[in-house]
């Protein structure tokens, strides 16, 4: 019979099947931070179980760190706590930590792939929503609670059941100034933040191949925001090359195996899909969200929506619930909305060649005078290349705060706020009521849309700045 | 893991939709190491003002309802990040059962982890309930029976029957798992020989 992508990663992990198909899935990767494993590890304790595998499971502090001076530790001392616990957590268990001063340390989702940790055909697991990111290499990866956690340290295996397929095709070239972000908040905006829910999301297309890895990573990265259990594209040369030699790649003839193994990782050409979507490059634009949840998004030509022009009953309330969040009206142009700081990083934007992008926009030019901006680089690697790229003077030079790696103003778990009321551009993934900060307004976009908003002072055309 | 038993319980309804687990806790109270404690934060920025003093329009602060075990919520309840401190809030809170017309994958399964019921029902019947909580008279909800009782009338409701037997005996997942450790290490050794790269390197 002929099989999806999904369908041979999941059979080929199969443990156990039970009759009414639940199934025990033996899980290759496991990636920990210091916010969902205390628990887990506490667990474990309790029970007087062991980690299974402590050699495929790896472990970073990134949601609770300062991303200013780290030589003095941490201040907030519950922050410290979660930290620590996590380093005494490992050494107990024998797992490897990428602990806050060592320049490997960075974002959970930009660590894996950056290590080769992440690798094609696998299962990747995380306590961690946006482990989505992952399936950029072919792999299925998904974020699991911190039960679950417990559950994979003990067994090294999980408890699922099979998903729905859903291919989501998207061809023909992206515009200048287009993104893969814009790619997936276009898709987001199509099918809804619920749209994927019951399925796992395969992206193909001319287009989803052209895309570079970072690029790729950045659309399964909000998969979750539509819902869906995880989000993946085909592994094709450019994936092999960006892992080849990478510290924690397969060498020597395992690599060649891998190799062998990889080329395989494709949907059979008759294969079914429950679901399909499918978008053209040329209709997709620069785009940024209006409102509190991902699927509230137009492109920035675009005018606020009129919740009076709502037949339905809930969504009519909720974009009223929404404005009066975000303090808009309905009506007024996107570009007219004026922003009070930029946040650039994250494991949606916070890779390289987000911080290139963002950089070309701003290069000789100056953040407006009453905006604040920030870059904070995914990992200390991302940061350690820009800074040989000169990148961090670059924005220095026009006026951002460069700062040490971690989640920052996605979460904004640590000092990294945005006071009431404050509206801020974001490269992050979620623009949920308070995700920024209790009151705080998000618009998400992309890396050079957030460059051109922090030059501009309000919301604006990233296609004005190109050259 | 608590075993379910059937609740008896006036239920709260929260008429919004795509409740997220940044709503259901935010996470300023996710640094911390334990699972208990975090009932007093549920719903923290709807339930408290800027000054941290409760909100008295906010149906969880209001009796009967601040004693609920019942919520009945719009859909997609539950998206956003993965945090178990969402169903753990509820639970401390006292809340075991959530219904909704639709859930977050993760959430969904968060729940079962925690004793948590979460009943899926058509909005008709999700309207239907929500006009009855209105009167503050108590429901029942049976899961052996797959039944929800209000006044006189009988809501069934559908459910993953492994799910339900693991809820209503309080099975502990990992030691179920750990009962299959010999298909386990049959995988792994298999594993060495068809993918020998994943354990290697
Ligand atoms: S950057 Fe944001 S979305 Fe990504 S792992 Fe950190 S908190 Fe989560």
């Amino acid at each position: 019979m002929s099989k999806t992508l999904y369908d041979k990663i999941w059979d080929d992990h199969l443990v156990h099947t039970q009759d009414d198909g639940t199934s025990l899935l033996y899980v290759d990767r496991h990636l920990v931070h210091e916010v969902t494993s205390p628990q887990a590890f506490e667990g474990l304790r309790n029970s007087n179980r062991k980690v299974r595998q402590p050699n495929l499971t790896l472990a970073v502090a990134d949601h609770n760190v300062p991303t200013s001076d780290r030589s003095k530790g941490i201040s907030d001392e519950e922050s410290k706590l979660q930290v620590e616990t996590l380093e005494k957590n490992c050494e107990e268990f024998g797992i490897k930590l990428f602990g806050m001063n060592d320049k490997r340390q960075g974002i959970v989702h930009i660590i894996g792939p950056e290590q080769g940790f992440t690798q094609p055909g696998s299962i990747i697991v995380c306590g961690d929503s946006h482990t989505a990111t992952h399936g950029a290499f072919g792999s299925l990866a998904f974020g699991i609670g911190t039960s679950e956690v417990e559950h994979v340290l003990a067994t090294q295996t999980l408890v699922q059941k099979k998903s729905k397929n859903f291919r989501i095709k998207v061809d023909g070239k992206l515009s200048i100034g287009v993104t893969s972000k814009d790619v997936i908040l276009q898709i987001i905006g199509k099918i809804g933040t619920a749209g994927g829910t019951g399925y796992v999301i395969e992206y193909a297309g001319s287009l989803i191949s052209s895309l570079s890895v970072e690029q790729r990573m950045t659309i399964c990265n909000m998969t979750i925001e539509a819902g869906a259990r995880a989000g993946l594209i085909e592994p094709d040369e450019k994936i092999f090359n960006y892992l080849n030699g990478r510290p924690m790649s397969p060498k020597k003839e395992n690599w060649d195996k891998a190799l062998e193994y990889w080329i395989k990782l494709k949907s059979d050409g008759d294969a079914n899909f429950d679901k399909e979507v499918t978008l053209d490059g040329k209709d997709i634009m620069p785009m940024v969200t209006w409102g509190t949840s991902p699927q509230d998004v137009i492109s920035i030509d675009g005018r606020i929506p009129n919740p009076e022009n709502e037949a339905d009953e809930d969504r009519k309330n909720s974009i009223e619930r929404s404005l009066k969040y975000m303090g808009l009206k309905p009506g007024t142009a996107i570009k007219d909305v004026k922003i009070d700081k930029v946040f650039i990083g994250s494991c949606t934007n916070g890779r390289i060649e987000d911080l290139r992008d963002a950089a070309k926009i701003v290069k000789n030019k100056k953040v407006a005078q009453h905006v604040y901006a920030m870059v904070v680089p995914g990992s200390g690697l991302v940061k350690q290349q820009a800074e040989q790229e000169g990148l961090d003077k670059v924005f220095k030079d026009s006026g951002f705060d460069w700062r040490e790696p971690g989640c920052s103003m996605c979460l904004a778990m640590n000092a990294d706020k945005l006071k009431p009321e404050e509206r801020c551009a974001s490269t992050s993934n979620r623009n949920f009521e308070g995700r920024q900060g209790r009151g705080g307004r998000t618009h998400l976009v992309s890396p050079g849309m957030a460059a051109a908003a922090a030059i501009s002072g309000s919301l604006d055309d990233v296609r004005k700045f190109q050259n | 893991m608590q075993k379910f038993k059937t609740i008896k319980s006036i239920p709260a309804y929260l008429p919004i939709v795509n409740i997220d687990t940044d709503m259901i806790i935010p996470k300023q109270f996710l640094k911390t190491i334990k699972r208990t404690g975090l009932g007093k934060n549920l719903f923290y920025e709807m339930r408290y003002n800027e000054q941290g003093t409760p909100n008295d329009d906010f149906i969880l602060n209001t009796s009967p309802f601040n004693d609920t075990k019942i919520l009945i919520a719009g859909k997609n309840f539950g998206c956003g990040s993965s945090r178990e401190h969402a169903p753990w809030a509820l639970l401390d809170f006292g809340i075991t059962c959530v219904i909704s017309s639709s859930y977050a994958d993760i959430f969904y399964n968060n729940c079962f982890k925690n004793g948590i019921l979460p009943i899926v029902l058509p909005e008709a019947k999700i309207k239907e309930l929500s006009e009855y909580s209105k009167r503050k008279e108590e429901i029942i909800i049976n899961l052996e029976k797959q039944k929800i009782t209000f006044g006189n009338n009988e809501i069934d409701f559908e459910i993953d029957q492994f799910k339900k037997k693991c809820l209503i005996e309080g099975l502990d997942d990992i030691a179920l798992s750990l009962e299959k450790n010999p298909k386990i290490n049959e995988f792994e050794k298999k594993l060495s020989s068809n993918r020998p790269w994943i354990l290697n390197d």
